[in-house]
């Protein structure tokens, strides 16, 4: 968790202070980057929905987008929306106080959104995309405008942020990052099949169900306390929360293990 | 009725599909519309090299490169809730205008190439090209007589003093000061072939707020129609061969000539 927090900030500081110090360690933002004055980084979600709006996106996106989509889809996973994202920040906060101020919903009376939404709205922004011609994510993501806004001035993109925590604060629990991002719906897609994974060790379990009760995917906890084996799902962000919370280490990271 | 082993009945399930379908639908083309609406503006001011405003939108990724290594804080990342599309780069001349960077930083580190090195290089003899920052066309100068103090017979010449292109982009129009009669007025006249909209002269114009301004070149160009050809320019009369209407329209001789000697129906008495 603390591990979490210090890289997400340690990324957004050396994005701003490459901005307001000068120096060329990370120029950009999370959308595009020049690294150490050397490479590029893209979003590879952005630069899809560059393509689907009729653009032929350069080769500096085509390698930089590709090099994040291998990162992600082949080693970390969804690690994007728990260690980088800096909405993440915003909707762990609401989470948090969300369980302070113990605000329930008996059931029946929540919003019914399916989790499968995300996906639907990842498409639907290629599509909106191709139809207007410009990225379309790009212009009402919270995520570029949060990040974007840090380091570049944020203007009413506050708003928009503040609309994120107030939903997931008080309409539905992890309501952004769990059943509307399409950005986090993106990296669940490629991110199904990453070499790091969160494994369970049943032996071990002796079935409290904290790591539900922390887990923003919790339908990815599945097999906790039937089964040993790894979280194969794209959803989950390998955040690790379930794992600090286990008590009996009955959780660990682990890497995939490849049959060849 | 419910098959065995689904939860909905069919006509249960159909009218989620629609539902959740026809939700989205209403959701795309809200959103659709609004990206539509936000997504270009006729008065921008890009940075060199930009490709026209609909492909420049098209092509920004937003990530502001261009803006961190403008050695000036020439450009500014748009704002959300701004004039302009969100996240993406221009600049406000009379506040901090171009100051034409030889190594053009903004174009050649943009990652997408909605800033084209090519639109601001000029090709060598040897086949290769350099980059020419004087190719830029980020805007076009306008001038306002009105209030120009050059006009009124003032001596000033800020603008074209700081115009980089000086004699060029921005000339000197000497003319006699008919009200005093022994003076001369030093007007200001902008070449709008030459001129790249740096903004310079916006940004050194003496007046309170600035008589002469740089504006987006689709804002200002203008467009003669084919048929007006130079006659007196060697050679813009070939393009009577090419130009539509000369080639499409039919003439007869003999009827023009008819026409011109046809003095009787003048004389008609209606």
């Amino acid at each position: 968790m603390i591990s979490r927090r210090v890289v997400q900030i340690l990324i957004l500081g050396l994005f701003i202070a490459s901005n307001y110090y000068g120096f060329k360690w990370f120029r950009g933002n999370l959308s595009a980057a020049k690294i150490l004055d050397s490479f590029y980084l893209a979003d590879p979600y952005a630069a899809l929905q560059m393509l689907a709006a009729g653009m032929l996106i350069s080769l500096d996106i085509l390698i930089g987008g590709l090099i994040m989509l291998g990162f992600y889809g082949l080693f970390v996973g969804r690690a994007f929306c728990s260690w980088v994202c800096p909405v993440n920040i915003v909707t762990d906060t609401a989470f948090w106080l969300r369980n302070k101020i113990n605000i329930k919903i008996p059931s029946g009376q929540q919003v019914k959104i399916t989790r499968k939404a995300r996906y639907w709205i990842m498409v639907l922004g290629l599509a909106v995309s191709a139809v207007v011609g410009v990225a379309a994510f790009e212009y009402i993501s919270p995520i570029s405008m949060l990040h974007r806004g840090l380091i570049y001035g944020i203007g009413t993109a506050w708003l928009i942020v503040l609309m994120v925590f107030i939903f997931d604060l008080l309409v539905l629990k992890h309501g952004w990052c769990g059943y509307l991002c399409p950005l986090g719906a993106f990296y669940s897609t490629i991110g199904k099949y990453s070499l790091l994974r969160i494994n369970h060790i049943k032996e071990a379990c002796t079935d409290c169900n904290d790591c539900k009760v922390v887990c923003p995917e919790v339908q990815v906890l599945d097999i906790i306390g039937t089964k040993s084996g790894i979280i194969n799902y794209g959803a989950c962000t390998n955040c690790g929360r379930c794992i600090d919370v286990c008590e009996d280490n009955a959780l660990k990271y682990s890497f995939r293990k490849l049959k060849i | 009725m419910t098959a065995p082993g689904n939860k909905y009945s069919r006509r249960e399930s159909i009218r989620k599909i629609l539902g959740s379908g026809g939700l989205f639908a209403i959701g795309g083309m809200a959103w659709a519309g609004y990206v539509d609406e936000n997504k270009s503006t006729a008065m921008v001011l890009r940075p060199p090299g930009a490709l026209d405003e609909p492909d420049f939108v098209r092509a920004c990724i937003k990530c502001g490169i261009c803006v961190e290594v403008c050695p000036y804080d020439t450009l500014e990342l748009a704002k959300a809730g701004s004039e302009f599309p969100v996240g993406t780069p221009y600049f406000k001349p009379r506040d901090i205008p171009c100051y034409m960077c030889t190594d053009i930083p903004c174009t050649v580190d943009c990652p997408t190439d909605a800033l084209d090195e090519s639109l601001v290089s000029i090709a060598k003899e040897n086949g290769t090209t350099v980059l020419d920052i004087n190719k830029s066309k980020m805007g076009i100068a306008i001038l306002n007589a009105e209030t120009c103090l050059a006009f009124w017979g003032i001596r000033c010449d800020a603008c074209y003093r700081a115009c980089p292109l000086i004699d060029e982009a921005i000339t000197l129009d000497l003319t006699r000061n008919e009200r005093t009669g022994k003076h001369a007025m030093l007007k200001p006249k902008i070449n709008n072939e030459v001129c790249t909209g740096c903004g310079m002269c916006e940004h050194a114009c003496i007046t309170e707020e600035t008589s002469i301004y740089v504006l987006p070149v689709d804002q200002v160009k203008g467009k003669v129609n084919d048929q007006y050809i130079k006659g007196w320019e060697e050679g813009d009369e070939a393009r009577m061969d090419t130009t539509k209407v000369y080639r499409d329209t039919k003439t007869n001789k003999q009827s023009t000539l008819d026409y011109l000697n046809d003095t009787e129906s003048l004389l008609e008495d209606e």
